[in-house]
């Protein structure tokens, strides 16, 4: 447990006074809170902190209990006694507007804090009833994973969630389910739960939205004379027709064959086909001849 | 017909312990929209969680409505912003894979 040094985080001077702090806490919380700062971790830790520095300078008992004994926060005992006949003195009635809802913070003091004020803010009981906090889940799945709509039981703050994902969702798509988030401050309404995904993809497709690509190896003969190949598509198998003289690297279309359109029942993107041809290799004597005798046609003729 | 729930106005200001005007002022700023029914102004329980949000504004950061009118939108084009960039991360991961 480290030293938490208050004037530091609100940037003021030990001699601060009362008015300096406040102006002080009020500056770095427009600057940090969390409604400004969506999906921000680094500015909610920061709006902890200065919530904490403010919860201890702006009340004089704490604040002279921090100046006294703060770097020498070890003394347990004589923190505990003070405490207590803090707690007794402790005003209760504070006005909703002094500080912030804290419904962001959730408690989540420091344990400095916790270790010389015995944890809670005095102000929390008094305050205005808000929602709770939303909370951000990130859920890891596969690209195969979400190739179907798929049932998913999540827990999230000791509660079961059963939900359904979509077929089609992308990657670092978020949703939001109402109501499973943080719970409400002094009675206020659950908060949202916000699910990102991350889709880890280890199939040989690469997806762009709703199509598909892949890359399809045909021997130069194929591509040459033309035939008939099958292909894996995401969730089976296709016959493709290659044309006479296919040139490496043509694409070809297979509609409807890629990514299912996120919540839209049969809807689906395209595959894009695209055709490596594969130079034959360790040629005999014979077929060497053949290809010289092929290569004096073509000098010939073009 | 869509089942809308309905929250009325007092009831939400008498929870949160918020003036009535300030809500108004908010409805008439252009920032929030009452469904009325028989001279009884409701809320919509999907606005509720963006009034939560301005509410705070106003109370805890004392932003004004022109002032939270701003960040609305600029924190919507945050939004449409970082959609954009997690789409365009994912086909650069495209091009990159």
């Amino acid at each position: 447990m480290d030293f938490v040094d208050y004037y530091k985080i609100l940037e003021v001077t030990k001699g601060a006074s009362d008015a300096d702090i406040k102006k002080a806490y009020r500056k770095l919380a427009r600057k940090y809170h969390p409604d400004l700062n969506p999906n921000d971790a680094a500015a909610k830790l920061k709006f902890q902190q200065v919530n904490e520095a403010n919860e201890v300078l702006s009340d004089p008992d704490k604040r002279k209990k921090y100046d006294e004994f703060g770097k020498d926060w070890k003394y347990a005992d004589e923190a505990k006694q003070y405490q207590e006949k803090a707690s007794r003195n402790r005003p209760r009635d504070r006005r909703p507007d002094q500080g912030f809802s804290g419904d962001f913070s959730g408690g989540d003091f420091s344990d400095f804090f916790e270790s010389m004020f015995g944890g809670q803010s005095s102000r929390r009981g008094t305050q205005v009833k808000f929602r709770g906090q939303d909370i951000t889940a990130e859920l890891q799945l596969t690209l195969k994973d979400v190739y179907t709509s798929q049932k998913h039981t999540l827990t999230v703050n000791g509660k079961n969630i059963r939900l359904t994902i979509p077929a089609g969702v992308e990657n670092g798509q978020t949703i939001k389910i109402a109501g499973y988030g943080g719970e409400g401050v002094n009675g206020g309404p659950s908060g949202d739960l916000y699910i990102s995904f991350s889709i880890e993809n280890t199939t040989k497709f690469k997806r762009d939205g709703n199509n598909l690509h892949t890359e399809v190896e045909i021997d130069l003969y194929t591509a040459l004379l033309g035939g008939e190949v099958t292909i894996d598509t995401f969730d089976g198998q296709a016959k493709l027709v290659v044309k006479p003289e296919t040139p490496n690297g043509q694409k070809v279309k297979l509609k409807g064959k890629g990514f299912p359109v996120y919540k839209k029942d049969n809807e689906f993107g395209d595959l894009f086909v695209t055709w490596q041809i594969k130079i034959p290799s360790g040629l005999t004597e014979n077929e060497k001849e053949l290809f010289r005798q092929l290569q004096k046609l073509r000098a010939n003729g073009k | 017909m869509e089942n809308r729930q309905l929250i009325p106005v007092a009831d939400f200001c008498d929870y949160y312990h918020i003036e009535f005007s300030f809500v108004r002022s908010l409805h008439d700023y252009g920032l929030l929209e009452f469904t009325t029914v028989k001279e009884v102004h409701y809320l919509r329980a999907e606005d509720l969680s963006e009034l939560e949000k301005m509410v705070r504004l106003y109370y805890e950061l004392d932003i004004n409505l022109e002032g939270i009118d701003a960040i609305r939108h600029i924190l919507q084009r945050m939004d449409k912003l970082q959609e954009e960039l997690n789409s365009l991360k994912n086909r650069l991961d495209f091009y990159e894979s």
